[in-house]
């Protein structure tokens, strides 16, 4: 009982800090869009693509760091501008490994440059490539409800053309659909999730928002909306507990700080792997039903 | 094979619905074939037969607006072939879909309908019934909930199929369907396309390697090779003559007494003697 109450108390102490509800706020709101464009990111097997421009955005949120501007600017611009020069790419270009990979090397690498030029604390480049949920600014507050909107109403607009495009490209195109613009929008609509789903996770950890729960609730509903539904639900919690646990943990021995970027990557994993072993061990109808022709 | 036709072929509707005149096509400066003229009406059923290479898919593309012709006329419903003409079912010519596409068939059959409308309408009971309707259509009522990642070949040509059909088309342009099917899966696909071409009055343009299936449900082939195209009645343009015309060497054309057909004389020949 007193557990309980000990607890009710924290939970209340903890939402009287203005940088926790921060937190859960901003939160909420990226892993809602990366949930959403996730599914998307899966069903386009653009992973990597995603991952490319997280790490084309660190060096854009180094390269601010280095001239004093926001970082999360830096991340958007260059995630946007990875996201349109592989979108020039053309058709396919998301599947360009090789030649995605060498650029985000590259990028990676520029950042490190722009970070060690810093004569700051490095905590800043920790941030960038781990995440810090608790440390957003206002402005940061701000920008990400302007974001999380515009990515929303967007993804609602070209929701159909977006899904006809990625299930099934060469009809979608044969029937007239601007396959090219419909790519540099997706692209550019990954860009602004990632850039700001790189506050919870950080740079290195952003499959755990962009890819885990949408691979997750893809093997639990086959129907894309449904399965879109459940995918931001899964990142929404995840980031959630994990805010919960990272707040408890800096509270009850052992004392040491856990990222709760650590907390958001394990909770989508055990889901996942969860969601996997059920299918698996389940009897196999569940997959389909015997065939009757 | 017979069947009754409806009055409206003695009022002309049975010509003038895909119509060329002279046609060239190729990609830049290269020409893959010339000098096409056809004319095909409604609910005609079209083999389009030919060496690899020689612009099958390319005689799609122009029809379907995807690449405009080099040079000389050509009209489909009666106006030149826009891209995106929603009268045209298309079915591209595919391997597969990635095993992992955990999406269930009915959904991918309502985007052939809805797909290229903006916004945000997912739960439309009009749409989904429509694709259900068109899936029963194609005998693919039992398939409308697994996920397409599981379909076999032959499954996964019904549900492509429901999806040209589900927004009613005129015109249907299978680029080889047959392609993966074992000879039973060849013979249903067969029959269901010619079932809907008879029922529906739609026009099917099909393009396949064996002419030998096809031969009982019939009505016009298009033959392409060595850059030209001959079109006609099976029993026109499936002779001796004809092919030594269109390939510019002497081709024999056996029948066996069962009509199906053997072309000899070209390294590639397209009737296997079943």
């Amino acid at each position: 009982m007193n557990i309980v109450l000990t607890l009710l108390a924290d939970l209340q102490q903890m939402w009287g800090f203005s940088f926790m509800r921060n937190a859960f706020e901003v939160g909420a709101m990226n892993a809602i869009v990366a949930g959403v464009t996730g599914y998307f990111v899966v069903l386009r097997r653009s992973a990597f693509t995603a991952h490319a421009f997280s790490e084309i955005g660190f060096a854009g949120a180094a390269a601010a760091v280095l001239l004093g501007g926001q970082p999360i600017l830096g991340l958007l611009g260059g995630s946007t501008m990875g996201a349109l020069a592989i979108a020039a790419l053309g058709r396919r270009a998301t599947n360009r490994d090789t030649q995605i990979g060498i650029v985000l090397a590259f990028a990676l690498g520029l950042g490190i440059l722009f970070i060690s030029l810093y004569s700051g604390y490095a905590n800043e480049s920790y941030s960038i490539l781990f995440g810090e949920i608790e440390g957003v600014s206002p402005f940061e507050v701000e920008l990400t409800v302007v974001a999380s909107a515009l990515v929303l109403f967007t993804v609602g607009v070209l929701y159909r053309p977006l899904l006809f495009a990625s299930l099934d490209e060469d009809v979608a195109e044969a029937q007239g659909m601007p396959m090219m613009l419909l790519g540099t929008a997706f692209m550019v609509i990954v860009a602004v999730a990632v850039s700001f789903a790189v506050q919870v996770t950080g740079v290195l950890l952003i499959f755990s928002l962009m890819v885990t729960p949408a691979a997750t609730a893809q093997y639990l509903s086959r129907r894309p909306q449904g399965a879109i539904i459940l995918s931001a639900t899964i990142a929404l919690m995840a980031t959630w507990v994990g805010l919960l646990l990272g707040w408890a943990a800096s509270y009850y021995p052992p004392t040491a700080k856990v990222p709760i970027s650590f907390f958001i990557t394990a909770i989508v994993f055990c889901l996942y792997l969860a969601v996997r072993g059920i299918r698996l061990l389940a009897p196999r109808r569940l997959h389909r039903l015997p065939a009757t022709a | 094979m017979t069947h009754p036709r409806s009055a409206s072929e003695t009022e002309g509707e049975t010509s003038g619905l895909i119509v060329a005149r002279d046609l060239a096509a190729g990609y830049g400066e290269k020409t893959v074939w010339q000098r096409a003229s056809f004319d095909f009406g409604r609910g005609e059923f079209v083999a389009v037969i030919g060496p690899n290479g020689a612009g099958k898919t390319t005689l799609f593309r122009v029809l379907l607006g995807l690449q405009p012709a080099l040079s000389g006329s050509v009209s489909i419903l009666g106006s030149p072939p826009t891209r995106g003409n929603p009268r045209i079912g298309y079915v591209p010519q595919r391997h597969s879909i990635d095993s992992e596409t955990n999406v269930e068939c009915v959904e991918l059959v309502r985007l052939g309908l809805s797909g290229r409308r903006l916004g945000f309408n997912p739960f439309s009971k009009r749409e989904r019934d429509a694709a259900l309707a068109s899936l029963e259509a194609v005998g693919a009522s039992d398939l409308a909930h697994l996920p397409l990642g599981v379909l076999s070949g032959g499954e996964l040509q019904r549900v492509f199929l429901a999806e040209a059909l589900v927004s009613d088309p005129g015109i249907l342009l299978l680029d080889e369907p047959l392609s993966n099917l074992d000879l039973k899966r060849e013979t249903d696909l067969l029959h269901l396309v010619n079932g809907i071409v008879r029922s529906r009055g739609v026009t099917a343009l099909l393009i396949a390697h064996n002419i030998n299936p096809l031969l009982p449900h019939l009505d016009k082939v298009v033959y392409i090779a060595n850059g030209k195209i001959a079109t006609g009645k099976p029993s026109e343009v499936l002779t001796s003559e004809c092919l030594s015309a269109l390939y510019g060497v002497q081709v024999e054309v056996l029948r066996d007494p069962h009509g199906n057909v053997a072309i000899i004389g070209v390294e590639e020949h397209h009737g296997d003697m079943a």
